[in-house]
């Protein structure tokens, strides 16, 4: 047990305490706000055809060529409905920036350290393998994502 | 103080890492030349200079090193001693010690713990023993060389006058020149690719409105932006002489380490590449350059029995050709043994010992680019540490280069690189299927063509469900982008787009909705969730500012299956279908007026044969002419199928004719020119609207049309087959066969035979067929759709008034007609589906006999 409280700690010590914070579907996502690059509106897309479903396209930021990741697909979620434009939260990954497509953005949020824990054991696996833990807000669960593992289409696939 | 301090030594850092590479060099070249002065001094000067700033900085071990060296170097100079190989050797040590020293300078401030204590002890036990052999010839010198007591007598003067002259000279140079940072230049590099992408957004803009001052300003720009492009493309440019620097040492220590002497030659080190790309090519070219250094050139006792000169050469050669760089990497050894590398592959398992009969020497050759592939009889410490070819050849294919390898027995070998002189920014053509837009990088592009107005579709020919293209007299296998790339087709168009392409050797057509433009486009990687997919190379940014994914052309061309065979599995698969014999014919090939291609199954015909001209006489109104006793009316193909027109003046002399037989009765058929027999696997059936052919099919991999005999013949020879066959005439035999192709071909010989013909394609259509009137004889495939041909059987048995009919069965091979099931299926008889006459006897026999229900065994006839 010494172990799990270890790396709990040690993933709290990683983590800046602020959250940006977006919902897929009903679901509250939190990303470490040091991993944000921006937040952009829906863009014109290239699709590339062949690849993966959860790759919506490429997007041209300002000279850099972004892969765009549709959350609600790579959780495995239901479309969203036709009229509502996803919008673009571009993370800083080992490779590169990445966006993610996700259905709405919500604030910056300081957490306490105190409320984080692990992600629910009967979570679905597709959602569980890229949540790395929950913090206990007042009126709801946020959910801290695993922006690696998000980007590595090989995880979560289990 | 401390960041002062920080600066100066990051410079003498700078400075002797340069001058060290230098030193290399020049030590090789003063083994060859010992007596060199000038390059004596050079080296020297460096030495000095290192020890100096040492002094300064107060790194005392280097000093230490470098003041033995140059007590060393000096005594060379001053004529005092003569160089020798273990000398050079010393001094390259020192060498890499310096390098040693600096590299913890530059990682910790500090000379690291190493005092080279041993290194310092030989050199200066070099230095003094020194004094006494140089004291001794000292003497006899003397007099024969006057300049080293010049030299001795005025050594101060120049070293006090050498720091300010390598002052001035240095400073003259830093006017001329700045060091810049790598990062900095590839970052304006990376500017400028951006800096081009929107000067092509502007262009772009430009041309959707009519403004003069934003033209006049957009060409200036455009002008602009390209100069600059190739500006710091320029800076970023570097002499390949900047990789070969340490080659010479390289060689030189493995002919000393192996016992070899080998000369290096290098030609053409101001051949600039982009930075990149030199970065790419290096140890690759360090791979080959020790490869011929260990495998290729023969020790020299070697080389003596097979009378070569005892040092072996080994040459460097560096050129500009047709915007790419070569390079070659020549040799005078061994060269390569084939029969060696093909007896490493399958001891290896790369191939079968059959396999490795059929190779040619050079695809023999190119097996030494396979994977866990080497032929050295050892594992040296110089070569054959897991790096192999392969590894050189993907490398140097990662870049856009090519490798070629030519070797003779004996002579030695060429290894010949041919590579891009910059990888950042590439022409491409821009193509649009499926409403996308595609980049296709201009080195692979071959051609375009435009297939236009109604007949476009009909230049795309199909071989087998395949589509091809005839172009310039061969075929060009296609493949629609739209398809590979699992897009929505635009609907027909009018015209048909291909571009042809070339991926390794090998060329096919891609047909894509559109054809743009040509651009130069920077290439930008893709991220990692997409480096999976083989068929993008990459992606750009167009002039609109939106993506556009760069084609990888060898990619599209697996994944279409138009190059997915590799040699094995083509090998593998030609293997097969002569195991399995299907429908293997020999086909007699000819020509005939408009058509080029023209077949008949070998087995329809009888002889060939050739006429004079003037023996063709006229008899009751057509051309016969007198053979074996006999009249052979003739019929011209040539008037058959271009109906219409009639130039005999173009016909050969002697006439080429083509003899049938059937019982007493023979027909020439006159063609223009016999071509060849081929043996062939018949791949094709696309029944041919047009009278007189049956259809056609790949034969000899060129489209040829199959004759249809009996239609040439009845046209130009009504009497043909009148009374022909007597025991035959009215007969009704039904042909059950699902191949169009093949059913012509049995009913041709039915038909000639002077049966009467019901056609059938599966079984539905057979018992339409026997419904319908009433036949003598069923000549059923035993593969007839559905159910094969045991369902008709059985359909005919349950009907009293049909249970009487003979049924023939075919069968596609002679192996099949003896399989058991076939024999016990209650089929009156079996034959092979091509063995006309075996059938035509069969059809005969059932034909008369008719009502003899008993099942008879089938007769397979070995042919």
């Amino acid at each position: 047990m010494a172990s799990d409280t270890d790396t709990l700690k040690s993933e709290l010590a990683q983590s800046s305490g602020q959250f940006s914070t977006f919902f897929v579907a009903d679901l509250f996502f939190g990303v470490d706000v040091l991993r944000v690059q921006e937040v952009l509106r829906f863009q014109q897309m290239t699709r590339v055809p062949q690849a993966p479903e959860v790759i919506e396209g490429l997007i041209n930021l300002r000279g850099q060529i972004v892969t765009a990741i549709d959350m609600r697909r790579r959780l495995r979620l239901p479309p969203r409905s036709g009229d509502q434009m996803p919008m673009n939260m571009v993370v800083r990954t080992e490779d590169g920036a990445v966006s993610l497509l996700v259905d709405e953005i919500g604030d910056v949020l300081d957490v306490d350290a105190a409320t984080y824990e692990r992600p629910p054991e009967n979570l679905d696996p597709a959602a569980r393998d890229l949540i790395r833990g929950v913090y206990k807000l007042k009126d709801r669960l946020l959910l801290v994502l695993d922006t690696e593992r998000t980007v590595d289409l090989a995880a979560g696939r289990a | 103080m401390q960041d002062q301090d920080q600066e100066v030594i990051r410079e003498f850092l700078v400075e002797s890492y340069e001058n060290l590479s230098r030193l290399d060099q020049e030590l090789v070249e003063l083994e060859k030349r010992p007596k060199d002065t000038a390059l004596l001094a050079s080296i020297f000067r460096t030495i000095h200079t290192i020890k100096g700033t040492c002094g300064f900085l107060a790194f005392s071990t280097l000093e230490r090193i470098t003041h033995q060296a140059e007590t060393l170097l000096s005594q060379l100079r001053d004529g005092q001693r003569e160089l020798s190989p273990p000398l050079v050797s010393l001094i390259l040590e020192t060498v890499d010690a310096t390098r040693k020293i600096l590299a913890s300078i530059e990682a910790s401030g500090e000379e690291g713990p190493d005092s080279f204590e041993d290194l310092t002890g030989r050199l200066r036990a070099a230095a003094q023993s020194a004094a006494e052999p140089a004291g001794q010839p000292a003497p006899p010198q003397a007099g024969s060389q006057t300049a080293p007591p010049e030299d001795n007598a005025a050594p101060e003067p120049p070293e006090d006058k050498k720091p300010e002259e390598d002052a001035t000279k240095s400073s003259a140079v830093a006017d001329a020149n700045i060091r810049v940072g790598v990062g900095l230049l590839d970052k304006l590099m990376d500017l400028v690719g951006e800096l081009v992408l929107t000067r092509n957004q502007i262009l772009q803009f430009n041309t959707e409105r009519e403004d003069a001052a934003l033209n006049a300003t957009s060409q200036r720009l455009n002008l602009i932006t390209t100069e600059l492009q190739e500006g710091v493309m320029k800076t970023r440019m570097q002499p390949i002489g900047m990789v070969w620097n340490k080659l010479p040492r390289v060689v030189r220590d493995m002919a000393v380490a192996m016992g070899k002497q080998i000369r290096l030659d290098m030609d053409g080190a101001e051949t600039e590449l982009d930075r990149t790309i030199i970065e790419a090519i290096k140890d690759p070219l360090v791979h080959l350059v020790r490869n011929s250094c260990d495998h290729g050139i023969e020790s020299p006792e070697v080389r003596a029995r097979a009378g070569k000169p005892p040092q072996g050469r080994l040459s460097l050669r560096a050129y500009h050709e047709g915007g790419q760089v070569n390079i070659e990497i020549s040799d005078d050894g061994a060269g390569i043994d084939v029969a060696r590398v093909k007896q490493k592959a399958i001891e290896k398992g790369i191939l079968r010992p059959e396999q490795a009969e059929k190779l040619s020497d050079r695809e023999a050759l190119n097996l030494i680019f396979q994977p866990g592939f080497s032929t050295a009889q050892t594992v040296t410490n110089v070569s054959g540490r897991g790096v192999g070819m392969d590894v050189v050849k993907s490398h140097i294919e990662k870049i856009g280069g090519v490798v070629d390898l030519f070797s003779r027995p004996g002579e030695g070998t060429t290894v010949k690189l041919k590579i891009p002189l910059t990888l950042a920014i590439i022409p491409g053509l821009v193509i649009t299927s499926g409403g996308e837009r595609f980049v296709i990088p201009q080195v692979s592009l071959l051609e375009l063509i435009r297939l236009e107005g109604d007949s476009s579709e009909k230049h795309i020919e199909h071989v087998h469900g395949t589509p091809v293209y005839r172009r310039r007299g061969s075929l060009l296998p296609i493949a629609y982008l739209n398809q590979v790339l699992g897009l929505e087709s635009a609907g027909r168009a009018e015209a048909v787009n291909m571009v042809v392409l070339q991926a390794e050797d090998r060329q096919f057509g891609l047909v894509v909705d559109g054809i743009n433009d040509t651009q130069e486009i920077v290439v930008k990687p893709l991220g990692k969730q997409l480096k999976g997919l083989t068929v993008y190379a990459g992606a750009t940014i167009m002039g609109d500012g939106r993506v556009a994914l760069i084609l990888d052309v060898l990619g599209i061309g697996q994944r279409s299956g138009v190059l997915a065979e590799s040699r094995e599995q083509a090998r593998a698969a030609a293997e097969q279908k002569t195991q399995a014999g299907i429908e293997q014919q020999r086909l007699l090939l000819f020509r005939a007026g408009s058509f080029e291609r023209l077949a008949v199954p070998l087995s329809l015909v009888a002889r060939l044969e050739e006429f004079p001209r003037n023996s063709i006489e006229n008899a009751g109104g057509r051309k016969v002419v007198q053979y074996r006793n006999r009249i052979l009316p003739l019929v011209s193909l040539r008037e058959v199928l271009d109906s219409g027109v009639e130039d005999h003046g173009q016909e050969a002399d002697p006439v080429q004719v083509v003899v049938f037989n059937d019982g007493e009765r023979s027909v020439g058929l006159v063609v223009d020119q016999i071509l060849d027999v081929a043996e062939e696997t018949v791949t094709v059936r696309q029944k041919s609207a047009r009278k007189g052919l049956l259809g056609s099919a790949v034969v000899g991999k060129r489209v040829t049309d199959f004759l249809d005999l009996n239609h040439v013949l009845e046209a130009a020879a009504e009497d043909w087959f009148q009374g022909g066959g007597a025991s035959a005439s009215g007969k009704r035999i039904l042909v059950a066969e699902a191949s169009a192709f093949s059913r012509g071909l049995i009913r041709s010989g039915l038909d000639m035979a002077g049966y009467r013909v019901l056609e059938a394609a599966n079984l539905d259509e057979a018992i339409r067929g026997l419904e319908h009137q009433p036949v003598d004889v069923v000549v059923a495939a035993l593969d007839l759709p559905p159910k094969g041909s045991a369902a008709l059987l059985e359909a005919m048995r349950r009907r009293p008034e049909w249970e009487a009919i003979p049924v023939l069965a075919l069968a596609d091979t002679p192996e099949q007609v003896r399989e058991p099931a076939v024999r016990t299926a209650g089929f009156q008889d079996c034959q092979a589906k091509f063995d006309r006459e075996a059938m035509l006897e069969s059809v005969a026999r059932l034909a008369s006999a008719l009502a003899s229900a008993e099942p008879a065994v089938c007769v397979a006839e070995e042919r």
